[in-house]
């Protein structure tokens, strides 16, 4: 149904088109002279339709499920009265599956018959929807059709309407950062209604399980992030101790020392290492580097566990190698060129110049990159899905297990659907410091690299 | 002054050559420590593609047996092919080989050659065909997943045998087959024309492929008419006052914003408070959308500010409106650099992982979908599925979806290049 209503729209508002442009045309050969070109009163009609209706029909789809929904439960009230909510949904979801075909075992019958409202309600809803698309369609078709006349500013509605959508568009990156936000509180709110803002902020034990029965006494549950945020510095430090001399000298090498030939080669290498997805990161460390790192280590006699954090935070290090590289090569090319000639003038050799002047001119834009960097380790997920551990420590020892914020946001979350139990809602506490903690490195390290761009322009 | 610049640089050297040659083994040290990193990055490189490819071209063929199997009448009846004792039917065809071998369970032991998928394979090919029952046909059906990593020298034959999963004589039975001429390896289309399996022998990327496929669909179509207007307002009419900063700072937040976040965004909102399906590539699309349209933002306002502005000059000067200017003129020859922009973009959502696992599309699914709406999983998603599973199949077969997913990102990132090289034009 909605792919006809949509047919229908697109069919309808190029009738638009055509009517209009056809129109306008007429009105020309008549001998007037037109405000607008015959285009424009097509497009005018064109736009008139489509964006309202598809309006209509997205706002259809979002909410016909919910008002679905709520017929069904207000049609079977005598039913459900006195249940919770997770054993309503359990009906209803009972209910849809039965309605989609799939009965398992014999339902009782007042189930089969909600099941066949259900189906019933979604054909009404689906042959509504087209009715008012066509009503719709048809009734500003008309209307756009009488507005055609030699005076009528066809091209001031069309840049109008075209400007309101552009700002529409501008408009959405705001909302999903709200949307973002909004998510977060909401969910990280019900979560601190079960737990204890303190215990979250300050407890030293994470260990996220929620009782199965309710006389269950041992698995309460601890939710102290500590342990987990502990887990990702140590693996984000282990990352930036391989990733920032790495990268500074790599930068400082193709910046100023490279010949030609070996920049434009090494230059597309980090770019390749740079647009390796993650997860294949996160495979090269279960498969080449914790093997690796753990039969180094016990040729030396030391006990390494299999999934350490030294493994998860060195193949966080060379994915990083590419980012803190090219912001150093940025950052060292975006020092004016007086004060490398100035240097070499007074006598310096190209090292001195580096080390003593372009480095140090070129340190707030390096700092920001480092920043974005340790952003991105903090955030980063599949490597330390794969290769870091599940269970929460209060170490630092990097040849230990540990655990991230992101692997515990995973596996809290996969598989798990029911958002009332502070197992899952624990995650989205999990995201909201995630998001604080990267956001406001981000940006402290972007408002770094504006003003150190603005110094030298 | 003219003390100094009459002083010629010969006597500097000479006189202080000592010094002269520490800062230059100074200049010496940090070049090297230069190539040293660079080359670490492109040795890590090196050793991350090879150890894909030594561990991944072993799924891109797949070890088959060849056998003359008799459709007993009595074993499979036309109208009831669903209970049909095809696997029987195929045991029968090995027993040729192995007359000597005697008892349940040596029999079922000889029965595991073949793969879980091999009756299915035969009953499929009968209910097309129902007058081959009673007939002699030539099957070629894959071994299980054990043999198989026997016939690609996976397994060491010479290690004790409480070590291996097979034993001497299971060995011994497929070296027989083998020197009978019934083993064969062909290329394994079937690692993309099928969709996942538990038994990696059988495992394959379709569903993966198609689930990808609809993601970015819904991803394009999303994230770039979105980011091209947002863009093309920012760059060209947003007035400059605090509104259009805020945007401004926010979109740049937006793209460092880490994406498991978008991830738990998407869970909340579209499955949790819309009510969408879950393990969708609709929603998975649409979240990638998400996080795709600052990257085309970014790219577009780039690709704007680099059209000079005698183009809009000129324009303007003939008498069109400042939209007729952008949508008539800047629009076009930016076009090149924006579509750059948005393939960079695409091949960047197409490799991420951690926002698809959040909302579930990282499910067991055994066919292609057939919707956005079904339930999919995506390459990197079934990436991920496969590096988790124990059995030894799945490690070459990880390796090998790997090895499809960076082809892919390569083509895209190639197009980009040809697309930038072709259309750039330097004013």
């Amino acid at each position: 149904m909605t792919t006809a209503a949509f047919l229908c729209l697109l069919v309808l508002s190029i009738v638009g088109y055509v009517w209009n442009r056809q129109a306008a045309s007429a009105i020309r050969n008549g001998g007037a002279r037109l405000h607008s070109l015959t285009g424009f009163h097509g497009f005018y009609s064109l736009l008139m339709i489509f964006v309202p209706v598809v309006v209509l029909i997205l706002l259809w789809l979002v909410l016909e499920g919910p008002v679905i929904d709520l017929v069904l439960k207000s049609g079977l009230s005598d039913r459900l009265d006195g249940l919770s909510t997770g054993e309503t949904q359990l009906i209803v979801a009972e209910i849809k599956s039965i309605a989609g075909g799939s009965i398992f075992g014999t339902p009782e019958q007042w189930k089969l018959d909600a099941a066949e409202r259900y189906n019933t309600l979604n054909v009404r809803s689906g042959q509504l929807l087209l009715v008012a698309v066509l009503a719709m369609s048809l009734a500003l078709l008309f209307f756009s059709r009488r507005k055609v006349a030699a005076e009528f500013r066809a091209r001031h509605g069309v840049e109008r309407i075209v400007s309101g959508l552009m700002i529409f568009c501008s408009v959405v990156a705001v909302f999903v950062t709200i949307g973002i936000i909004a998510s977060l509180m909401f969910e990280t709110f019900r979560f601190f209604e079960k737990v204890s803002v303190a215990e979250f902020l300050f407890g030293t034990n994470w260990e996220p399980q929620i009782p199965l029965r309710e006389d269950q006494v041992a698995a309460e549950g601890a939710f102290g992030w500590l342990p987990v945020m502990l887990g990702t510095l140590v693996i984000t430090v282990v990352a930036l101790l391989l990733a920032v001399p790495i990268g500074l000298m790599s930068a400082i090498y193709l910046n100023e020392f490279a010949p030609r030939r070996v920049r434009s080669i090494a230059k597309p290498f980090l770019e390749i290492l740079a647009g390796v997805p993650t997860v294949v990161y996160g495979f090269f460390a279960i498969l080449v580097v914790a093997p690796a790192i753990r039969s180094f280590g016990q040729g030396i006699g030391l006990d390494v566990s299999p999934n350490t954090a030294l493994a998860a935070g060195s193949v966080m290090g060379i994915m990083l190698i590419p980012f803190i590289s090219s912001f150093a090569d940025d950052a060292l090319s975006a020092v004016p060129q007086s004060l490398r000639d100035g240097a070499l003038g007074l006598g310096a050799t190209r090292a001195e110049m580096m080390t003593n002047v372009l480095f140090p001119a070129a340190i707030p834009g390096i700092v920001g990159g480092v920043l974005l960097a340790v952003s991105r380790a903090i955030g980063e997920t599949m490597i330390v899905v794969m290769a870091a551990g599940l269970i929460a420590r209060m170490t630092i020892n990097p040849l230990d297990s540990v655990t991230t914020v992101t692997v515990q946001i995973v596996t809290l979350l996969i598989g798990d659907t029911s958002f009332d139990n502070p197992k899952t809602l624990a995650a989205f506490a999990l995201g909201m410091m995630l998001f604080i903690v990267t956001l406001v490195i981000n940006i402290f390290a972007l408002r770094i690299v504006r003003k150190y761009r603005e110094a030298y322009d | 002054m003219t003390d100094h610049s009459a002083t010629p640089p010969s006597s500097i050297a000479s006189s202080g050559s000592a010094l002269m040659k520490k800062r230059n083994r100074h200049q010496k040290v940090l070049q090297g420590l230069g190539i040293a990193a660079i080359s670490f990055a492109a040795l890590m490189l090196f050793i991350l593609i090879s150890s894909l490819v030594s561990t991944g071209y072993k799924a891109f063929y797949q070890t088959h047996i060849q056998l003359e199997v008799f459709i007993d009448p009595e074993q499979i009846s036309a109208d009831n092919l669903q209970r049909g004792n095809f696997d029987d039917v195929l045991l029968d065809s090995l027993k040729v080989y192995f007359p000597d071998v005697e008892g349940r369970a040596n029999l079922r032991k000889l029965e595991s050659i073949l793969s879980n998928g091999a009756q299915f394979k035969l009953r499929d090919r009968v209910q097309a065909d129902p007058s081959l029952i009673g007939e002699t046909v030539t099957v070629n059906v894959p071994v299980s997943d054990d043999y198989d990593q026997l016939a690609k020298g996976m397994v060491d034959r010479d290690s004790p045998a409480n070590q291996r999963k097979l034993s001497d004589i299971q060995i011994g039975w497929f070296d027989t087959l083998d020197e009978a001429g019934a083993i064969t390896q062909p290329i394994n289309w079937a690692l993309l024309t099928n969709a996942d399996s538990r038994f990696p022998e059988l495992a394959g990327l379709k569903g993966a492929l198609v689930g990808s496929f609809w993601a970015l669909l819904v991803c394009f179509l999303i994230s770039f008419p979105l980011g091209i207007g947002a863009a093309i307002y920012l760059e060209e009419f947003a007035p400059k006052n605090k509104w259009s900063d805020l945007i401004e700072v926010n979109i740049n937040n937006l793209a460092a914003v880490p994406s498991v976040v978008f991830g738990l965004l998407a869970l909340a909102v579209f499955i949790g408070w819309f009510g969408m399906p879950r393990s969708a590539p609709l929603v998975g699309g649409m979240t990638l959308a998400l996080m795709t349209m600052p990257t085309i933002i970014i790219a577009t306002r780039a690709a704007l500010k680099a059209v000079p502005p005698s183009i809009r000059e000129a324009a303007l000067g003939v008498g069109a409106s400042k939209h007729q200017v952008v949508f008539g003129h800047v629009l076009p020859l930016a076009m090149p650099g924006i579509l750059t922009g948005t393939i960079i973009g695409l091949a960047q959502a197409l490799g991420e992982t951690a926002p698809l696992l959040l909302i579930g599309m990282n499910a067991f699914i055994t066919s292609a979908p057939d919707s956005p709406l079904d339930s999919a999983t995506a390459l990197p998603t079934q990436i991920f599925i496969w590096a988790d599973s124990p059995e030894r199949g799945f490690v070459s077969r990880t390796s090998a979806a790997i090895l499809v997913l960076l082809t892919f990102l390569i083509a895209m990132n190639a197009i980009a290049i040809y697309l930038r090289s072709k259309f750039e034009r330097k004013w």
